[in-house]
């Protein structure tokens, strides 16, 4: 009986391992292809007769090189950075103060108006890049990052502020309150008692707005159209494609480059991303 | 303290949307800066138009197929990433992958994957001789095998995210109520079905609904992948949008056809209303 019960433990066991490992193998082989592109020679990459799964030459780092020295990839990471920094900050200077308000706001209020700014993280970027265009246009930032920078917060701001506003309601009123108790101003008990514990929410906060920066394709690729001024998402798919030619293991290596980076960055927080998402769902 | 945001929200959201709804009433270009009114005529045209008829069944059938199939896969991958195991961490890494890495460049990486000529994929088919050497399938040149590969590609992208929500919702099920069913003798199966799965049907609910949204209003794996080819066979709402008010130059015609994405949005805002209000309730 004992036995019996082992062997199936066992299978059981073994069972759970071939479906995460092929799960795993599945989801993670684009980015095993990106990583031997990225080192292969184009006589391994091009020959029919070779295994593509495998070296079947000598690594090389001439991929690389043509990537760094000859296009505008470096460039792109650059405009990327620099968006990405204006629009946590942006992002930050209005959730900030929202987030806190809603968490303190007490009363069925309150939580409408928190649900009802996250709804509109929702309303997706392919519905409104039309109109966005007109107004770019208007406001005369057609192909500039400043286009991006103005129009990214229109989608972190509703989400970092119902991130941090789920952090502040975790933080006890009490804690402010006794320090108001002892003569500090709301304002003074905000900045030197609630921020500084409040560091690992913000820094979520900063992280998400960041990485749903570089993750956007769609108002990138519509505003911006000179090469110089793209951000990575953008600029990698359309412009290291010459027609029908492709630069295949460049084009490997900045998708690799990229992506590891923000995934750890992003893997980092994602349990908190996720908590954001189960809208009460969950107890 | 909340005014700022809302007003930074309203001015790049709703005012957008406003924009969005006098530019569909009207018949303004890319090019000129005049709008004349021509009411639902931008509307009419659009119902009309074979491709944009052919664009409104992709995206349903684009959203429905991959969200039953990352609502299936999500459900069994998050029942295996619930139970500990020695390097699961390292596994969720990869799992996640996906979902974390910029969409597009991940994207790019299936084009080549799917290529024609050099692709993986179809070597590997032969190898384990599902295909032959000379009937390597165009996964892009066929209508069929096209809209396979946006919605493959699309799972991909998708179900890491469904996943780890699934997950949440595994976790915060009582250990003990599977356990107490386990000694009154019930088996896996009839665990999952009378506990487990109603258990979690208000995650699944939403994890089904954001997910709905994403494919529902996505064109960036399209847009990557077959630009909408063959003979439109792939072209969904948002990426004939792109191609009219953008690429086309007709604004009007475009946010026209972007409209449509609406009515699906205000279901599933009023759906994730009423969960809400039922958490609030209990």
């Amino acid at each position: 009986m004992a036995k019996a019960g082992s062997a199936r433990k066992i299978a059981g066991r073994v069972g759970l391992y071939a479906t995460v490992s092929a799960f795993a193998a599945l989801l993670a082989f684009p980015f095993y292809w990106m990583l031997i592109a990225t080192f292969k020679t184009d006589r391994d990459l091009y020959d029919l007769k070779n295994n593509p799964l495998i070296f079947n030459d000598h690594l090389t780092l001439a991929n690389l090189k043509l990537l760094f020295e000859k296009t505008l990839y470096l460039t792109w990471v650059w405009n990327t950075v620099i968006v990405g920094v204006l629009v946590v900050l942006i992002t930050l200077a209005l959730a900030l103060p929202a987030g806190y308000a809603l968490a303190r706001l007490t009363g069925k209020w309150g939580e409408r108006l928190g649900i009802g700014i996250f709804l509109t993280y929702l309303v997706p970027s392919t519905l409104l890049f039309i109109p966005m265009s007109r107004i770019v246009a208007t406001l005369g930032l057609q192909d500039t990052l400043w286009a991006l920078v103005v129009v990214y917060p229109s989608f972190t701001i509703p989400f970092c502020v119902w991130l941090l506003m789920g952090f502040f309601k975790s933080i006890p009123k009490d804690i402010e309150e006794a320090a108001m108790v002892d003569g500090c101003s709301r304002a003074r008990a905000i900045v030197q008692i609630i921020m500084p514990i409040s560091l690992a929410g913000i820094l979520s906060a900063v992280i998400f707005a960041f990485t749903l920066t570089i993750q956007e394709f769609t108002y990138a690729l519509t505003f911006i159209t000179s090469s110089g001024e793209q951000t990575v998402g953008v600029g990698v798919p359309t412009n290291l494609v010459r027609g029908d030619v492709y630069f295949w293991g460049s084009l490997m290596a900045a998708c690799l480059i990229t992506s590891i980076p923000v995934a750890i960055l992003y893997n980092l927080f994602l349990d908190r991303f996720i908590s954001g998402f189960t809208v009460g769902a969950i107890k | 303290m909340i005014l700022p945001a809302i007003l930074y929200v309203l001015a790049l959201v709703g005012f957008p949307f406003c924009l969005s709804v006098y530019l569909a009433l009207s018949d303004a270009k890319i090019a000129s800066n005049t709008y004349g009114f021509v009411g639902l005529e931008n509307i009419r045209s659009a119902l009309e138009s074979p491709t944009f008829r052919k664009s409104l069944g992709n995206t349903l059938i684009f959203t429905i197929v991959s969200q039953a199939l990352v609502l299936v896969l999500g459900k069994i991958l998050a029942t295996c990433l619930s139970k500990d195991f020695v390097g699961k961490s390292f596994f969720r890494f990869l799992i996640l992958l996906p979902w974390v890495a910029p969409i597009s460049l991940g994207t790019i990486g299936w084009k080549w994957m799917l290529d024609s000529l050099y692709s993986p994929v179809n070597w590997v088919l032969q190898a384990l001789h599902i295909v032959g050497k000379d009937t390597w399938p165009m996964w892009f040149g066929e209508r069929d095998l096209a809209m396979a590969s946006v919605i493959a590609v699309h799972v991909w992208r998708l179900l890491p995210f469904s996943t780890v929500i699934i997950l949440a919702g595994l976790t915060s099920i009582p250990r003990e109520v599977n356990e107490a069913a386990e000694v009154d003798g019930a088996g896996f199966w009839s665990r999952e079905i009378h506990i487990v799965l109603p258990l979690l049907r208000p995650i699944l609910t939403v994890a089904g609904l954001f997910g709905i949204i994403f494919a529902f209003t996505d064109m960036t794996v399209i847009y990557v992948l077959t630009r909408g080819g063959p003979a439109q066979a792939t072209q969904v709402l948002s990426s004939l949008a792109f191609f009219t008010g953008i690429l086309g130059g007709d604004l009007a015609g475009g946010a026209a056809i972007s409209l449509f994405l609406f009515p699906v949005l205000v279901v599933v805002a009023i759906v994730m209303l009423q969960i809400a209000r039922r958490a609030e309730v209990t």
